[in-house]
């Protein structure tokens, strides 16, 4: 494999503090040097002028739909995709069918995973059985088949006698709980925020409270049991203060907020368009302050795609019937420039760490997420004021459920670096 | 257009068509602005240009029922009712008719909707028949509107889960006009299951677009505080006696029992708390009108004494509704609109 060298770059490495214009060196696949000035012969140059090189962009939730649903996703168009939008790494939900509840699934996603050359992909397994939320799934044996963290994907385990035991078992096998929550009862049959959006559309509403109450009986099991608890996707105000506190009495509880989230509200929501459709639902103005408030604060640790593709037929049909979910690997990391760096007063550094060192931590994989010598040559080359539209003749997932096409983003990947490897660059003038 | 280098899949995608502003005066020349979707999206003198027309209607229906047949003469009018009704769908049957236009009504039961094909793909169907309009009443709130981003066919609104149903409006608007000197500054109270009615929604947007002082009443677990948000000038209350005082129009809702999914309240003490009464009607102004979208349940949202007194307009508004569609059906798929007369 060739060497490459990214020249001019401001290289930012939360995991170091690093913030500095220096080259990065590239043998092998593995980063060999981080210095100012480096002269390298045989090495082909990739001008980073005006970019910032980050580690490697990791995204904790993506579904990626095979097996079984392959014509929604596959595991290489949505590593595609995963590319385009700078993340080297993706946790791969395990809504498949079949769901990822056994070591068989989760070795088929490793082997599929390792037959394309666009990201890694890691598989989540399941913590109960189909993800029903009835029996314990076989989660020592899928962690020793390369699952990364055990989560029910979309569903929330709804009982929590059985939740505290997930807890119990995946702390054993140092697994993070990842859980959506979300309250069924809650929010049953509900297609969007509860107020003013719910009642001028005649549509039930998904109140915060549903949120919220699993939010805070998952604290309180994760104190209980020790186990690591992630909340998946959060969106209230509420919420995050319940994790801040968590986090302020030491529990082991991290949170996530998909990119989408805090960019968009109810206010947004044009009447009966499904690709805005998401769960949980987009909140209030105030929710969406208040992610930002703790993304800013160290409160949330990572940003995520909640990449959720859909084909064309399931999303044409009456907006209570339509699933849930956007696409979002290839739109995340612009909307959090845009909504962070540019919507906010927010340092890049941070801004770094959401997608880096702070997803890297929530798995406990220290391996990742960071540039130094020796480590795998993952890299993420952001332009903050590059003028892009996302149209769906360009994207590379599948699928086209997105509510951005033909939006002009400011900011977004440049180019991203896999296993040494320029494996997607920015094309258009 | 590509941005970046990697290889891109083609899939179609099916394009919405570009959905067309609403022009409210004159010329409806793009099929989908002759949709009626709902009355949140009309403006005040488009609904004062139905109403017209509406009225107008009713006096050829009395003077010159002969004359009426030319309106839509030789316009195919579908009627696609997903949900059982027997008032709306006749209503807007004998509307067409007595217009001249040839009706065909499909209820889902008996359509291709059982063999499991698409809303989409049943609608384009239909739509390839090209009549001049469908009217469409569904289960789902917002179906109409998302078909319409997809048909040429102006698509008429019979009511949309909970959300709109706007030829109700229209002809309850017309019944109080038929009474009241004007809409402006009258209180009106709507009563009974608020957050799964799509009349109580219709009629609180034309009611608001009036200057109507609405008030809404009715269980907590019905009325959401939202609802105030809305529009301008809704009041809240959870008390009856507080909902009709004072009240030039008392309009009561039924009880949607098939659109909750789970009961959201005690339905037996209802009415206790609910039901209009003779008693209530002293509250109210003297010539105060009572309204019911029908069918009512005597002895839930009303008592028989009330259904029956001197107060209730109920039957005025069925009529009404036949003079009320056949305005909507002629902005749908008349050669004119608004006709200058």
């Amino acid at each position: 494999m060739a060497r490459l060298l990214i020249r001019n770059g401001r290289v930012i490495d939360p995991a170091s503090k690093l913030d500095e214009r220096l080259d990065i060196l590239i043998d092998e696949g593995y980063i060999e040097r981080v210095e100012a000035n480096i002269e390298a012969a045989h090495a082909e140059v990739f001008d980073a002028e005006g970019l910032i090189v980050a580690p490697g962009f990791i995204d904790l939730r993506a579904r990626l739909r095979e097996p079984g649903l392959e014509h929604a996703e596959t595991i290489e168009s949505g590593a595609k995709a995963a590319a385009a939008g700078g993340f080297t790494i993706v946790c791969a939900l395990p809504q498949t069918q079949p769901v990822n509840d056994s070591a068989t699934v989760t070795s088929f996603l490793v082997d599929r995973a390792a037959r394309q050359s666009y990201a890694t992909v890691l598989p989540i397994g399941a913590i109960t059985q189909g993800t029903e939320g009835e029996q314990l799934a076989e989660i020592g044996s899928m962690k020793a088949a390369g699952a990364v963290a055990v989560s029910d994907g979309d569903n929330t385990v709804m009982s929590a006698a059985l939740m505290r035991r997930a807890m119990r078992y995946a702390a054993s096998f140092d697994l993070t709980v990842i859980d959506h929550c979300e309250d069924v009862t809650l929010a049953a049959d509900g297609s969007v925020h509860d107020g003013l959006l719910s009642t001028r559309l005649g549509l039930t509403g998904i109140p915060g409270s549903a949120e919220e109450t699993i939010v805070g009986r998952d604290i309180i099991l994760s104190g209980e049991t020790g186990a690591r608890f992630h909340a998946a996707h959060l969106s209230t105000a509420a919420a995050v203060a319940m994790i801040r506190r968590a986090k302020a009495e030491g529990k082991p509880v991290t949170a996530e907020v998909a990119a989408h989230q805090f960019v968009l509200t109810a206010d947004d929501v044009p009447g009966y368009d499904s690709n805005y459709k998401v769960q949980p639902p987009l909140r209030e103005p105030a929710d969406a302050r208040a992610l930002i408030e703790g993304l800013l604060d160290g409160t949330i640790d990572a940003v995520v795609s909640d990449h959720s593709p859909h084909t064309g037929n399931v999303k044409m049909q009456e907006f209570e019937s339509c699933p849930f979910g956007i696409t979002g690997l290839e739109t995340a990391v612009a909307l959090a420039i845009e909504g962070l760096l540019h919507g906010a007063e927010f340092p890049v550094m941070r801004l770094v760490e959401l997608f880096t060192t702070g997803p890297a931590a929530v798995l406990r994989r220290v391996d990742m997420g960071r540039i130094e010598k020796g480590a795998v040559a993952n890299l993420t080359l952001l332009d903050l004021e590059r003028k892009w539209k996302f149209t769906p003749e360009g994207t590379h997932s599948i699928s086209r459920n997105s509510p951005f096409y033909g939006k002009t983003f400011r900011g977004g990947a440049a180019a991203t670096v896999y296993c040494g490897r320029v494996v997607w660059r920015a094309t258009e003038a | 257009m590509t941005d970046g280098s990697l290889d891109s899949g083609a899939l179609a995608r099916q394009t919405p068509v570009e959905a067309p502003a609403i022009n409210t005066a004159g010329n409806l020349s793009s099929p989908s602005a002759r949709s009626l979707l709902g009355i949140e999206k009309l403006e005040r003198p488009e609904i004062e240009h139905l109403l017209r027309r509406a009225a107008h209607y009713k006096r050829l229906q009395i003077d010159r029922r002969d004359h009426l047949r030319e309106f839509l003469s030789g316009k195919t009018i579908v009627n696609l009712f997903f949900e059982a009704s027997t008032r709306t769908r006749t209503s807007f049957e004998i509307a067409a008719k007595r217009l001249g236009a040839h009706t065909v009504s499909i209820e889902a039961q008996g359509s291709s909707l059982s063999k499991g094909e698409s809303l989409v793909d049943t609608l384009n169907t239909l739509a390839a028949m090209q009549p001049d309009a469908i009217v469409m009443r569904h289960a789902a709130s917002g179906a109409p509107h998302f078909l319409s981003r997809f048909l040429p066919t102006p698509i008429i609104n019979a009511g949309d889960g909970r959300h709109e149903h706007p030829t109700q409006a229209l002809l309850d608007a017309m019944t109080i006009l038929e009474r009241k000197e004007s809409l402006e500054g009258l209180r009106v109270a709507i009563i009974g299951d608020i957050m799964h009615s799509r009349v109580a929604r219709s009629n609180v947007h034309l009611l608001s677009k009036f200057g109507v002082d609405i008030v809404l009443c009715g269980p907590a677990t019905m009325l959401s505080s939202s609802l105030k948000e809305m529009v301008p000038g809704i009041t809240l209350t959870n008390d009856m006696n507080e909902a009709v005082a004072d009240a030039d129009v008392v309009m009561m809702l039924r009880v949607q029992l098939e659109r909750q999914k789970a009961p959201i309240f005690p339905k037996n003490e209802y009415f206790q708390f609910f039901g209009l009464s003779i008693d209530h009607l002293q509250l109210a102004k003297p010539d105060v009108l009572v309204m019911h979208p029908g069918p009512i349940n005597r002895g839930r949202e009303l008592s028989s004494e009330v259904a029956d007194s001197k107060s209730s307009v109920i039957l005025n508004q069925v009529q009404n509704g036949l003079s009320a569609r056949m305005a909507v059906l002629e902005r749908a798929c008349g050669t004119e609109w608004p006709p200058r007369t």
